[in-house]
């Protein structure tokens, strides 16, 4: 796997007590969070036909890629819902099976892959993902989402875009773009999982 | 995990618990699909290598594989050089050869599976071998008794019937305990192992007894091609000893469960009320072993060899 933000972090115990300072911190992320949900209503509400009552809600769903997607996508739904009054369905879809990458490292424990009891087929489908990095976990969403169905459209969603692009894709929403060295790490942490909301990049050269 | 499974103590109850709650991911992620298939194991080749009949095994190992993707091919000892007298070793050298990722093998002999793992580079998974082990059975027989008790910790498990020669059995007895359950074996004194004594488990000979405490009753089949030493008296009189039937159906707990490894003898081991009652879960574990056995293939073979 590449994507460095998907290791097992450790156990945070202060705001990264004595490391760098953190990119984002937890009004960051939720700044940022907000602005997505916004983002993510008025593209609904202008791809729905006029005068559509849910404002072309319904039609969307929130799909994580485990494990910091998941809770990402729900915060999202939660932020949606506060700012129209509509409640949007939520999913996750696990990647690990179809991974390009399973031979190169060892087998790991499987996650979630839960989708809406409605599908996705004919719908918007929005994955979210922590960390665009080479693309490779996107592509095999793309697969999973091949295997579930058939949505209408299919976008992305994600807090932090890194560069080192491995294949042609790139995000819809982007929390915050992040120019990095290909040696440094950018780590995710968030309440659900690990305690605390921030945005690390640690390693290689500042 | 180790790279083979040959016998139920290769796994420990962090490795078990991880088996059993990959399956539940496969099968939460596979849940209402049209396409049943995911490309885990692209590429790899699974060679299912039976000398003994065993469709149902069979079947169930190869739509694991295939639902994986893996490149499947059926080896059954009947029509092919092994009755031409080759060896377990030069079968074992010639799939190597052709580059078999992982071996499935079914035999008579018990420790065949340990002798084959010596031999190839590829993993080994043991589908039943003599009277010694059916680890992957044990492992859907747990996920089943898990999805539906909720737990397997402290589950009280009654095993009834000839335990002597059920390699189901043995593989149950050592998972089940790993997984924190209880296990009673309730057989005939006749049909039960030497040594029974220094396995992790209850013994006991009177069926009535045990069951009003039962969360879940195993039967085993009766093996009629075994049953060749007068090992009991009379079918009647087994049936009527150790037979689960309605009476005895009754005296469960309301939440137990009723299991059994299939092929069933209806009417002999278990009535046939008893069978397609809804407290029977042998059509549960049939789809479970797929499950399961998808579960076993991918975390032995989906990653990176060592």
């Amino acid at each position: 796997m590449t994507m460095s933000s998907e290791l097992p972090a450790p156990p945070p115990t202060e705001p990264s007590a004595g490391g760098p300072p953190p990119l984002l911190g937890a009004d960051d992320v939720a700044r940022v969070v907000d602005r997505i949900a916004h983002q993510l209503i008025e593209r609904a509400a202008s791809a729905s036909p006029a005068g559509a009552a849910d404002g072309g809600l319904a039609d969307l769903v929130l799909v994580g890629i485990p494990t910091r997607g998941a809770p990402l996508a729900r915060r999202l739904a939660a932020r949606i819902e506060a700012f129209s009054g509509t409640a949007v369905d939520v999913g996750t879809v696990d990647i690990t099976l179809y991974r390009d990458d399973l031979r190169l490292r060892g087998v790991r424990a499987l996650e979630d892959t839960r989708l809406p009891e409605a599908g996705v087929d004919g719908r918007l489908v929005v994955l979210v993902d922590d960390v665009l990095f080479s693309g490779r976990s996107v592509r095999a969403a793309l697969d999973a989402l091949r295997d579930l169905g058939r949505p209408r459209a299919v976008q992305l969603a994600v807090l932090v875009d890194r560069g080192h692009r491995e294949l042609p894709i790139r995000a819809d929403y982007v929390g915050k773009n992040v120019p990095t060295a290909r040696t440094q790490k950018v780590e995710v942490h968030l309440a659900e999982i690990d305690g605390l909301d921030e945005v690390l990049v640690t390693g290689g050269e500042q | 995990m180790k790279r083979h499974l040959l016998e139920a103590g290769d796994l420990d109850r962090a490795d078990a618990t991880l088996v059993l709650d990959t399956a539940g991911q496969i099968e939460s992620a596979l849940a209402g699909r049209e396409v049943k298939k995911l490309p885990t194991l692209r590429g790899r080749t699974v060679v299912n290598l039976f000398y003994e009949d065993s469709t149902r095994t069979r079947i169930s190992f190869e739509l694991a594989a295939k639902r994986l993707s893996a490149d499947v091919i059926n080896f059954s000892a009947k029509g092919s050089s092994v009755s031409k007298g080759e060896s377990l070793k030069d079968t074992a050298l010639t799939l190597e050869a052709m580059g078999a990722d992982g071996i499935v093998v079914r035999h008579g002999a018990s420790g065949a599976p340990h002798r084959l793992a010596t031999w190839v580079k590829g993993s080994v998974v043991n589908a039943g071998d003599g009277t010694h082990e059916h680890p992957t059975q044990a492992l859907l027989d747990a996920y089943t008794i898990r999805q539906r008790l909720g737990r397997l910790d402290g589950v009280r498990v009654v095993v009834v019937g000839d335990v002597l020669h059920s390699r189901v059995a043995r593989s149950n007895v050592w998972l089940l305990s790993t997984l924190g359950a209880e296990v009673t074996l309730v057989a005939p004194p006749t049909l039960l192992p030497v040594g029974v004594g220094s396995w992790p488990v209850a013994v006991s000979y009177d069926l009535d007894a045990v069951l009003p405490k039962a969360d879940v009753v195993m039967m085993l089949r009766v093996q009629a091609e075994r049953m060749n030493a007068s090992f009991f008296p009379s079918a009647r009189e087994y049936s009527r000893r150790y037979g689960l039937d309605a009476r005895r159906m009754a005296v469960l707990p309301d939440h137990a469960i009723v299991m059994h490894p299939g092929p069933m003898n209806r009417g002999m081991e278990i009535a046939a009320e008893v069978a397609d009652s809804a407290r029977s879960t042998i059509v549960d574990q049939v789809g479970n072993g797929v499950s399961v056995r998808m579960a076993v293939l991918y975390l032995l073979l989906g990653g990176a060899p060592e």
